[in-house]
């Protein structure tokens, strides 16, 4: 069985030492799309997080029977199925954010973090381990998430979780939004700047530069 | 073990084993839970729908006051009859049961393939019960898809109250502004179609000094068109103009 310092390496380690997001630099592209209201983002986050966490379970169970020549359909038909009932289970229960979200939580079945951690982490460990894996990475990628919503709904709409915080000056208050954030690009710009700031606090992510 | 793993048979037995696991979760997720959707998907309509007619719902459950405000109806629009339902489902299945036209004058420009021999009607009322809205169920092309909207005229058969794009697919900024209740509001208080019943209201570049003319959007001219094409077909003869025509001439219906 792991030590309680390994779990908490497994389980903490990808927040910031090795954010999926800002390291890896994986699964940027619905980092953009989502992040334009907070609520969104949270549902993404959990979503995904919930699909990481139980796709490295599920992998890692049976991952001494998967034959190698068939191992990354193999995991990509785990990942749609538990992706397609996550799907289901938003429609039932979150109607509303479903329908604004569809297509991009199908899109978790291509999220590069989902396929990296059951590829590089979860073929080799055991289930526990891999599982807490998959939630830790999930954490890694919702911290960037909520940094990045929270920045563009609160700029972008004056609002947080749909509770208007600054009053806008097209109904009479004294806030202009910035009308880039609400953009899906300016996701890039607030992604970037959280890279820059985490490498300034740890400096041994900053790659080597090229000779 | 992993000697053995890449057998062939041992390849087989496993993917065949998986795919049986994975759709058995996937099934019974999609038919355990399909109640509950098509619930919130129902619920979702008549939200819709009392949005659009403008109706406040005081904090009250949507179907409780859909049940209560909102009279449905199928409307034959070749023989003019009015088919009234107790209930928003009993219309949705004998709808879905109703012969397909083809061939129906304007369909093919506006981008309806599917257009049915009857069609919705919801009349909404005020608190007293008296209808003070008529809201029709009207669809057309887009750029990318169907749009999907509520139209919502006073009793009168001709002036607009509201126009709502609750499904759509086009871009979001440009096409996606049919949305926008600052576009919409333009339609409000027009002449969807004149006495005689030709339909007057157009959405075109520039159209917007005109009488019963809306500015297209800008960036989205294949969008703007589709919603006039829409709005052409659907206030046409071809769809509910006999329903407008019956509305001038009886006053209140249903």
């Amino acid at each position: 069985m792991a030590s309680a310092k390994e779990v908490k390496q497994t389980l903490f380690g990808p927040i910031f030492a090795n954010n999926p997001i800002a390291l890896q630099i994986l699964g940027v592209c619905s980092a953009l799309a989502v992040t334009s209201t907070l609520d969104k983002t949270l549902v993404m986050c959990i979503a995904l997080t919930l699909v990481v966490a139980f796709s490295n379970l599920f992998i890692s169970i049976i991952r001494n029977h998967i034959p190698s020549s068939v191992r990354i359909i193999v995991q990509m038909t785990i990942i749609a199925s538990l992706v397609i009932v996550v799907d289901q289970i938003l429609k039932a229960y979150a109607y509303d954010i479903a329908q604004e979200l569809s297509v991009f939580v199908g899109l978790i079945i291509t999220n590069c973090i989902v396929m990296g951690r059951a590829e590089a982490f979860a073929m080799k460990e055991p289930p526990m381990m891999s599982f807490l894996d998959g939630i830790g990475n999930g954490l890694g990628y919702s911290i960037v998430l909520l940094t990045v919503g929270f920045i563009r709904e609160l700029f972008g709409s004056g609002s947080l979780f749909g509770y208007q915080i600054f009053s806008l000056i097209s109904e009479g208050g004294w806030y202009t939004p910035v009308g880039l954030l609400v953009m899906p690009p300016s996701a890039f710009f607030i992604i970037g700047g959280f890279i820059w700031v985490l490498r300034v606090f740890r400096p041994e992510q900053v790659e080597a530069k090229e000779s | 073990m992993s000697k053995s793993n890449d057998s062939i048979s041992k390849t087989f037995t496993v993917v065949i084993a998986l795919c049986l696991v994975c759709s058995i979760i996937v099934a019974g997720s999609a038919v355990g839970l399909k109640s509950k959707q098509e619930a919130n998907a129902a619920l979702a309509k008549q939200v819709n729908i009392l949005n659009t007619a403008g109706v406040d719902r005081e904090g009250r459950a949507a179907d409780v006051v859909f049940a209560e405000r909102v009279r449905v109806a199928a409307f034959n629009q070749q023989t003019g009859e009015l088919q009234a339902f107790d209930t928003l489902t009993a219309m949705d299945q004998h709808l879905a049961n109703v012969a397909i036209l083809s061939g129906v004058d304007g369909a093919q420009q506006a981008g309806v393939r599917d257009m049915r021999a009857e069609i919705p009607v919801y009349a909404v009322t005020d608190a007293e019960g008296s209808v003070q809205t008529y809201l029709m169920d009207i669809r057309g092309a887009g750029l990318w898809g169907m749009m999907y909207a509520y139209l919502a005229v006073e009793p009168d058969g001709q002036t607009i109250r509201d126009i709502y794009f609750y499904q759509h697919q086009e871009t979001p900024g440009l096409g996606g502004e049919i949305q926008n209740p600052r576009w919409t509001a333009n339609f409000k208080g027009l002449t969807a179609v004149n006495s005689n019943g030709e339909v007057v209201i157009e959405v075109a570049k520039g159209a917007g000094n005109r009488d019963n003319g809306v500015d297209a959007l800008s960036g989205a001219t294949i969008t703007s068109n589709g919603v006039n094409n829409t709005l052409q077909f659907w206030l046409s003869d071809s769809a509910y103009g006999p329903l407008l025509a019956k509305l001038r001439e009886q006053g209140a219906i249903l």
